[in-house]
């Protein structure tokens, strides 16, 4: 299971690390694709099967496919990608490359530092997630919903092109 | 009739207010009534209160009308208190004052701002009697102040002429260092005896104040500043010829009969203090034989017929304060009450001799005018009789004759102070005959046009005969021995009994009055019989320089400009820039700064906001560790 | 088999935390700062899911189930104002909306 994990976290990573570097924006977000998988896998192993499931049909298939139809309607040509490059300056990575890795230290410190009990291995079922959500977490799921219809108002009406009727 | 004491100082305030909202919509002849009126009222209701004082027991009337401040052992009324002393004062100002508006309403009929003029005259008869009436110190002082107020409004009267205003402020400034100290011995006064009500004051002052304490002398002196600023005695005497450049009427009102008087009767209201302090009173007397020499050989190097009057006025006032200083109210007050007859009947005369001359002031371009004008001549000269106190028939004679005796016979006057009085009445025959000899005798200067009308000759009647009888109030022993005068005065004002036996008294009265006619004889060789001689004594050298000198007052304005007034305008041209202004522009100009830089922090660029939210986050998780 | 321990999770989230920080100070495109914002939204969801592993409640599902509606909501929004970004300045530099400045 440890391996699985380690690999896991492998490709995540790599993959992140190549959406953030990347110049042509659909790339880009084919390598989020396979981050946000690699992620799924690790939920699944660490005991959450719906989120796993939820992580691939959601985020990677509905919020990702998104991005690619909003990308593509834009009709960046190949003048973007070069416009892309040359904003792209490797000194310019130094900055938040060191506050990332302050970031992360900080992280590490506070991780590993602490008592570290034995590792569980625990499996939670989509049913249990069920039970929480329509119970004590009935009220948050409400305003979620209050949420998405705003989020669904707003982009349509910005979204609209000019002339459209009202 | 005590009821009725708040009519007196009402009515003319009534007229103020009339005159000050409506009086320019009003035609002229009804500002006239409106405040003749006034006036005439408030003069027929002392006259009535007066006579309605209590025969027997305190001849006082007293009214109050409510209280005005009340807060922590700080009790003031507005209170009105009518005894002898008051009743003086307000019967002198309220006739005297009748008339001078009278006078006015022909006199002033020409010049703009007619309804103003009278507004102004109103406001200040109505404070002045507020200040003879007050019951205690601090309604005095609104009264005091309202004076001052209106001096200033009625000198810089014609204000489109800058020195006008000029004149104006400097009487306001000069009076103000008086009104100062006043304020202090007023602090002083209430915080050793609790009270501000005259009456009251005195008593207490009187069982607790040691004689001679500092405590006394200090509250003394400082109420002999207010009294010196008010009444311009020296050093304070240097607004009052510069105050002539107010129309005549004002002259005669407030720069000779009342205003300047307040000083003395406030000595003479809190004669008690001055009691208690030997060394304060002293100081009153020499300043007051100073003050009448000084003024006396500054009237004598005068052209100005004004000029020549305002020192006399501050020569006369001199004699009141020589009274006071030795114990001698009463006679301070039988003098003041003739120098405001005759001295407003001069201004008066003068004025219409100023009026015919096409406003021309300069008495050696007068003159012929005894024939010209014969009803002002023959009144002008009645009145310049009782200032020099021409013997035996004018009311001067008697008052200053009154105020020497006393000067010589009192325990604390002397020969010296004698003296001084008695040169003074020699040089107050001489300026004053030189005057009404250069104006009225010799030959017509300047053009002339005569502007004499009933109202204006009213007065001057009325007020040369008053010049006459007053005199008749208090004649000394050794001609007639009338006393009404100090018999009304004395229920309420004490005497100092007589030092010197009365023998001498016959002797000084001729000496005194010899010298006074000396000096008109001498007077009268020089400027009608040679006229060279003054001229050529005065052409070059010592007679130049000393001319000149007395001409510009013995060099006090010149003393105080140097002394005084450069310095200050000089530290105010240093901070022209304020100081204490830095505090709030300092604080304007930080901001300003830091707005400079800080603003750059601002680049609408999202990118930089996000390294800030980033940078933050990043510090705050180092804090928390750090805490915890 | 060898269970996986919590830290690990925590910590594999933090690391793709720190990417998608560097991506949105990095990155002029609106459409790369967008998608790092994601980045860091799933990071943060894998925090919550190792917090619920480690705790051993649904309670990490759920708030993981909200985050994933916030993002969702956030990125249609998002998305919408690029369109309306390109529209009115024909590329997607951010540096450019600089109106605000001062």
């Amino acid at each position: 299971m440890l391996i699985v994990f380690y690999l896991a976290s492998l490709v995540a990573i790599i993959s992140t690390l190549l959406v953030i570097t990347r110049v042509n924006a659909v790339h880009a977000l084919l390598y989020l694709v396979v981050s946000l998988l690699s992620v799924a896998l690790v939920f699944y192993l660490l005991g959450s099967p719906f989120a796993a499931a939820l992580e691939v049909i959601v985020y990677a298939g509905a919020i990702m496919v998104l991005f690619i139809f909003v990308v593509m309607m834009l009709n960046l040509g190949p003048a973007a990608s070069e416009e892309e490059r040359r904003l792209l300056e490797p000194r310019m990575w130094q900055g938040p490359g060191i506050l990332a890795l302050v970031l992360l230290i900080e992280l590490g410190y506070v991780l590993f530092s602490g008592v570290g009990g034995p590792a569980p291995s625990v499996y939670i079922a989509p049913w249990a997630v069920g039970a929480a959500l329509y119970g004590p977490y009935i009220i948050a799921v409400e305003l979620a919903s209050f949420l998405l219809l705003a989020g669904l108002v707003g982009a349509y009406h910005l979204g609209r092109r000019e002339g459209d009727g009202r | 009739m005590s009821e009725l004491l708040w009519l007196i100082p009402a009515s003319p305030y009534a007229a103020f207010v009339l005159l000050a909202l409506v009086g320019r919509r009003l035609p002229k002849w009804a500002i006239a009534v409106i405040s003749c009126g006034a006036g005439g009222f408030s003069a027929v209701l002392t006259i009535l209160s007066v006579a309605a004082l209590p025969a027997s027991g305190p001849p006082v009337l007293t009214q109050v009308l409510w209280r005005w401040m009340d807060t922590f052992g700080f009790n003031i009324n507005v209170g009105l208190y009518l005894d002898p002393v008051s009743s003086v004062m307000s019967l002198v100002v309220t006739v005297v004052g009748s008339l001078i508006l009278l006078y006015s309403t022909r006199y002033m009929e020409e010049s703009e701002g007619y309804s103003r003029f009278f507004a102004y005259m109103e406001l200040f008869i109505g404070s002045m009697l507020m200040l003879v009436l007050a019951d205690n110190l601090v309604l005095l002082y609104l009264g005091w102040e309202g004076v001052g107020l209106c001096s200033y409004l009625l000198i810089g009267f014609w204000y489109t002429d800058p020195a006008n205003g000029h004149a104006a402020r400097k009487a306001f400034v000069v009076t103000r260092v008086g009104d100062a100290a006043l304020a202090l011995g007023l602090f002083l006064i209430f915080q050793n005896v609790g009270t501000l009500n005259i009456q009251l004051l005195m008593e207490r002052a009187a069982q607790s104040w040691a004689t001679g304490s500092s405590l006394a002398t200090g509250v003394a002196f400082l109420v002999l500043i207010g009294a010196m600023g008010k009444s311009a005695q020296l050093p304070l005497q240097t607004w009052l010829p510069d105050a002539m450049a107010g129309p005549t009427p004002v002259s005669a009102l407030i720069h000779a009969a009342t205003m300047v008087t307040a000083g003395v009767y406030l000595i003479a209201r809190t004669h008690i203090l001055f009691q208690l302090a030997p060394a304060a009173m002293e100081a009153v007397a020499i300043t007051g034989a100073a003050t009448l020499l000084m003024a006396g050989f500054a009237g004598l190097a005068q052209r100005d017929i004004k000029r020549v009057l305002a020192y006399s006025t501050i020569s006369q006032i001199g004699y009141m304060f020589l009274g006071l200083g030795v114990g001698s109210w009463t006679a301070a007050l039988f003098h003041f009450v003739t120098h405001a007859c005759f001295k407003s009947l001069l201004f008066l005369g003068a004025g219409v001799v100023i009026a015919s001359m096409h406003e021309e002031h300069d008495i050696f371009k007068m003159g012929g005018l005894r024939k010209r004008l014969p009803v002002t001549f023959w009144t002008f000269l009645i009145a310049s009789a009782s200032l020099s106190a021409f013997p035996l028939v004018t009311g001067g004679f008697y008052s200053k004759d009154l105020i020497l005796w006393k000067a010589w016979s009192s325990p604390v006057g002397g020969p010296a102070l004698w003296a001084a009085g008695a040169f003074g009445a020699f040089l107050t025959g001489m300026y004053t005959f030189r005057m009404v000899f250069v104006a009225f005798f010799g030959e017509l200067k300047s053009p002339f046009e005569k502007k004499t009308s009933i109202p204006v000759l009213i007065p001057l009647v009325v007020l040369a005969a008053l010049s006459v009888l007053t005199g008749y109030l208090e004649t000394p022993g050794s001609l007639g021995g009338i006393h009404l005068f100090s018999n009304f005065l004395g229920r309420v004002l004490p005497t100092m009994e007589a030092h010197h036996a009365g023998a001498n008294e016959l002797l000084l009265q001729v000496g005194a009055a010899g010298l006074g006619l000396l000096g008109i004889f001498i007077v009268y060789l020089l400027y009608v019989r040679v006229p060279r001689i003054p001229e050529s004594l005065t052409a070059a050298g010592l007679g130049r320089a000393l001319r000149e000198f007395w001409f510009a007052g013995w060099g006090f304005d010149w003393l105080y400009d140097r002394v005084l007034v450069r310095p200050y305008m000089a530290l105010a041209h240093v901070n022209r820039g304020d100081v204490v202004d830095l505090w709030p522009t300092g604080l304007a100009r930080l901001s300003e700064a830091l707005h400079v830089v800080l603003h750059r922090t601002q680049s609408g660029k999202l990118r930089w906001y996000t390294t800030g939210i980033v940078i933050g986050a990043i510090s705050g998780i180092i804090v928390l560790l750090v805490i915890l | 088999m060898s269970a996986i321990p919590a830290e690990y999770g925590l910590f594999l989230a933090g690391f793709l935390f720190a990417l998608g920080t560097v991506g949105v100070l990095v990155r002029r495109n609106i459409i790369f700062m967008l998608m790092s914002v994601e980045i860091m939204l799933n990071a943060a969801g894998l925090a919550f899911i190792a917090a619920g592993y480690g705790w051993g409640q649904p309670d990490g599902q759920v708030m993981f189930i909200f985050i994933l509606s916030v993002a969702a909501a956030e990125v249609s929004v998002g998305l919408a104002l690029v369109l309306q970004f390109y529209k009115r300045y024909q590329n997607l530099d951010t540096d450019q909306a600089r109106d605000l400045q001062g």
